[in-house]
């Protein structure tokens, strides 16, 4: 006979999930932490990163015009507001601002992440298919990672010398130079993949950014998804030229 | 035709559970899905097994009972169609096919196929509604609803909270099922009262809950069979922001 008794309540009424603090009650800072909140959180720390990626690319553009050109626009980063403000006092303030973005960008990817794991204990025995853009989150989640420890690699050579060929009292444009020759096309390769990664990064960054400010209409869908896939492409593309500019002998 | 079923057993809540693979001859293309099961269940009794259990009810498409995730797509694989609409003749004759419940902390599994979903009444509870006035019912033409909000907000009233977007979701996410119905009620005259306190509570419960968050992949609204749109989602995230900036 079948043991109806083994079927249990799950859920007692006792146990029943209560907000801790419901959100209402929250100071106007705190209430940015519920979910959607922390999503918040992420597409305004992203537009302001967003917003620095563009201007750094357009910035390393400059190489094509001239070691003197880019040179100049990166001792002119450091002198902005001389000589009211003391030497570097503007770039390091940008510099802090955007610590301050990337330590809540990374708060708010990873207790999502965290909790997106924990609602989900038991997973699916046939491979969860993928049906619409499900692919993204395992993009946005480990390609983040890849793109953190990128930055990292990236202030280590081209800010602090420390593991570029020149060093750190080399000008900026020789070390961009020595940075990517032919010789090193490992180098090369690993900005070309990581670039690749911002690049969809913000193709669907920019989509759910716009989506979790709450402006994403059906309508809307298809201009704000090609206006997102156009401008990631082009950020790679922008970011790809100098390498392979050096690489192939087109700036030396 | 002939078919091969992996289906999820498990005895209760506290169970482990395992796939167990059952083999079904004579089923007719002509089958829904949950007939296919009911065939396969009258099997098990008469061996004096513990049939499978399974969420159903009105087999028409509009309950929300039905669930189950077939071969990784919850409601299986045709579109805007529930599991009880789902006819064999979608299948071919010796195909295998996986079958389990949806996948979620916050949707613990009553028995094999069964899920508990009150954490959707409780979403509910906590402010899926508005105040309406007893008494005589007020003149239908005295509170006019432009033409183009009616729409949208029948559209997400079709939501029948059957659960397929937690269960698609990568993040196991109640956020389209939550959005379905602030946009119903938001856009709507009758429930701009308590709009934004609506918004937070409800928001509130389902993080309590154990859902993931949202990160707008639109999973959900592939599989959803009443095919609420994932603007719904971000009308929600437009609330909650006013809400909260106060």
């Amino acid at each position: 006979m079948r043991d109806v008794s083994s079927v249990t309540r799950s859920t007692p009424v006792a146990t029943r999930p209560r907000p801790k603090t419901p959100s209402s009650a929250a100071g106007p800072l705190k209430r940015y932490r519920s979910s959607v909140g922390r999503k918040v959180v992420m597409a305004v720390t992203g537009a302001i990163l967003f917003l620095f990626v563009i201007t750094h690319m357009l910035g390393d553009l400059k190489a094509f015009l001239g070691r003197e050109d880019f040179n100049h626009y990166s001792y002119w980063l450091r002198s902005v507001g001389a000589p009211a403000l003391p030497h570097r006092v503007f770039l390091s303030s940008l510099e802090a601002g955007l610590v301050v973005a990337v330590i809540l960008h990374i708060w708010a990817a990873v207790s999502l992440a965290r909790q997106a794991r924990r609602a989900r204990p038991v997973r699916y025995a046939a491979r969860p298919k993928v049906h619409e853009n499900g692919y993204a989150t395992y993009v946005m989640r480990y390609g983040g990672v890849v793109i953190l420890l990128f930055v990292i690699w990236h202030l280590l050579d081209l800010t602090f010398g420390a593991v570029n060929p020149k060093g750190e009292n080399a000008t900026p444009y020789d070390k961009v130079i020595a940075d990517f020759d032919p010789a090193r096309w490992y180098i090369t390769l690993f900005y070309i993949v990581a670039v690749i990664l911002v690049g969809l990064h913000l193709r669907h960054g920019l989509f759910s950014a716009v989506q979790t400010l709450g402006w994403g209409r059906q309508g809307r869908y298809p201009a704000i998804r090609l206006v997102a896939d156009v401008t990631a492409a082009l950020v790679v593309l922008g970011f790809v030229a100098v390498p392979v500019g050096v690489t192939i002998g087109v700036l030396k | 035709m002939k078919l091969t079923l992996k289906i999820w057993r498990q005895q209760n809540t506290a169970d482990k559970g395992r796939m167990v693979s059952y083999e079904l001859d004579d089923v007719s293309p002509d089958m829904s899905f949950l007939e296919m099961l009911d065939i396969l269940n009258e099997r098990l009794i008469l061996e004096d097994e513990d049939p499978v259990a399974f969420d159903h009810d009105c087999r028409e498409g509009i309950c929300g009972m039905c669930s189950l995730v077939i071969d990784g797509t919850p409601h299986g694989p045709e579109k805007a169609t529930t599991t009880c609409q789902l006819h064999m003749r979608k299948f071919k004759d010796g195909d295998v096919i996986t079958i389990e419940p949806w996948r979620a902390r916050a949707f613990p599994v009553i028995k094999d196929l069964v899920v508990d979903r009150t954490a959707f009444d409780r979403i509910i509870q906590a402010g899926g509604y508005i105040s309406a006035p007893t008494g005589s019912a007020p003149e239908a033409a005295a509170i006019p609803v432009p033409k183009d909000d009616a729409n949208d907000a029948f559209d997400a009233a079709t939501c029948i909270g059957c659960g397929a977007c937690v269960a698609a979701c990568p993040n196991a996410s109640a956020m389209l099922f939550t959005a379905a119905k602030i946009t119903h009620l938001g856009l709507l005259p009758q429930g701009q009262p308590e709009r934004y306190d609506r918004v937070t509570a409800m928001v509130d419960q389902m993080d309590a809950e154990g859902f993931g968050g949202c990160t707008n992949t639109g999973e959900c609204t592939a599989v959803c069979p009443k095919g609420i749109p994932l603007e719904t989602i971000s009308r929600l995230n437009a609330d909650l922001l006013k809400a909260y900036r106060g």
